[in-house]
């Protein structure tokens, strides 16, 4: 080992890569869950082909202050007047499993209004649309994590998938994290929504505790008192294996 | 501090969830980024013509396509690369795009360079893929690689897929048409694309 020249310790040095931490499978949905009927047609049959991580997946897209906009972090201020609905905040942190803050990362949000209507081309649901109202949101993590949205709280809305089938209210939150194995896409509920028990979706997450993290939780020592309720949501994504110095000691 | 010590102290990872039906709210056309490199990025020409299809061999139109790729050094612009290359910091790597009625989409980006792989061996020019739509409950993390290339032979990645999947990785040259490559993303069935627990 003491051998190696300079420029091969150099060129080993660069393309070290410390791996994240392989996702514990009971922690997240399968791909295929009949009761989601469209899993079926989706859901890829075949094993997963394990990838070790390499350079392409320990580094992901950066980002930074120039992504946001003024009013990208609340949905109540994007057009001339106020959405209809109930106010509510809905902030947390983004942390790593070590408990490490995530800063820096991009959080981007999308809802459907009060009503329990998207705006977009494909959805039927037969309710007003808000011309205030446009549902997507978007926002970076500061140094400690930490994250806030001001919007409004949507409503729940039928769907196809069995006879009276709905979703209960929630807000859709992608993320990218510091890499490729960090992205996450999820969604938050609101604790005590009485659909969530018929849901399909909320539950293809198979492990009760890990079903329980996607809901966040009525906040009142945030409320803004006479003008929003808040809701706090802690996202946890991968944190990495121990870099190979830790790992010598 | 042990092994044991650390894990216990552990945060619970929040579960993946659908991307649902309507995420082209939030991924808005404005905020689609289907070209990857301008006339200014160094590097091959590619338009990627993406197509996607179910179980049934239907196309499955409102998928997310993400891309995440190397300069044409093979250089991430990302911290966590420390090659020494120098690095074309006008090229970011990442781009975005929606499927259309008809289940495609284009991406014009340049093909990447080769980048080291597991124990240094270097790996095959590729796209990291990520494919995002309703029904698929977490994403899907596939590849994209370049039919013919010298490279694709020895790449250290490659080789851990069975050689008779292996195509399903390969986006293919367009016939008369230099720098266009089709590549399909068959999420189940027969020819199921190949995707990888990153």
């Amino acid at each position: 080992m003491g051998r190696a020249s300079k420029s091969e310790r150099d060129s080993r040095n660069s393309t070290i890569v410390v791996p994240y931490r392989r996702i514990d499978p009971r922690s997240q949905p399968p791909y295929l869950y009949p009761p989601y009927r469209l899993t079926i047609s989706r859901a890829p049959r075949k094993p997963l082909i394990v990838l070790p991580h390499t350079l392409s997946e320990v580094t992901g897209p950066v980002f930074g202050h120039e992504e946001v906009g003024e009013t990208d972090n609340d949905l109540t201020r994007q057009h001339a007047g106020e959405p209809l609905g109930e106010r509510i905040t809905v902030s947390g942190r983004v942390l790593d499993g070590d408990g490490r803050p995530v800063p820096n990362a991009l959080i981007e949000i999308w809802q459907c209004n009060a009503a329990g209507r998207y705006r977009h081309r494909i959805d039927q649901h037969h309710a007003p649309l808000d011309p205030n109202f446009t549902g997507a949101g978007r926002t970076l993590t500061d140094a400690q994590g930490n994250y806030h949205f001001v919007t409004i709280k949507p409503g729940p809305y039928p769907w196809e998938n069995h006879p009276n089938a709905w979703r209960p209210s929630h807000i859709h939150f992608s993320l990218y994290g510091t890499a490729f194995a960090t992205r996450l896409v999820t969604q938050m509920y609101f604790p005590g929504d009485p659909l969530m028990p018929f849901d399909p979706i909320f539950n293809s997450v198979r492990d009760e505790r890990a079903r329980q993290r996607t809901i966040a939780k009525f906040d009142l020592n945030r409320t803004e008192p006479g003008w929003a309720l808040a809701f706090r949501y802690d996202i946890v994504v991968r944190g990495q294996e121990a870099t190979p110095f830790e790992r010598r000691k | 501090m042990s092994a044991g010590n650390r894990s216990a102290k552990r945060l619970k990872l929040t579960p993946w969830c659908t991307v649902g039906p309507y995420f082209a709210v939030c991924v808005t056309t404005e905020l689609c980024i289907p070209q990857l490199a301008g006339p200014e990025i160094k590097g091959e020409r590619v338009k990627l013509i993406c197509s996607v299809f179910d179980r049934n061999g239907a196309c499955v139109p409102d998928t997310l396509i993400e891309i995440w790729q190397a300069d044409a050094d093979g250089k991430y612009n990302h911290p966590a690369d420390r090659q020494t290359k120098s690095i074309d910091a006008a090229f970011r790597g990442f781009g975005r795009q929606i499927t259309d009625a008809s289940g495609a989409c284009e991406i014009e980006t340049i093909k990447p360079g080769r980048v080291p792989g597991p124990r240094g061996a270097l790996q095959a020019p590729h796209l990291e893929v990520g494919v995002f739509t309703r029904g698929v409950l977490k994403r899907l993390a596939t590849r994209i690689y370049f039919a013919g290339d010298a490279a694709n032979s020895e790449c250290p990645v490659l080789a851990l897929v069975p050689k008779s999947r292996r195509a399903t990785l390969m986006a293919q040259p367009v016939a008369g048409q230099p720098g266009t490559w089709r590549h399909e993303i068959h999420l189940s069935g027969p020819i199921e694309t190949v995707f990888f627990e990153v």
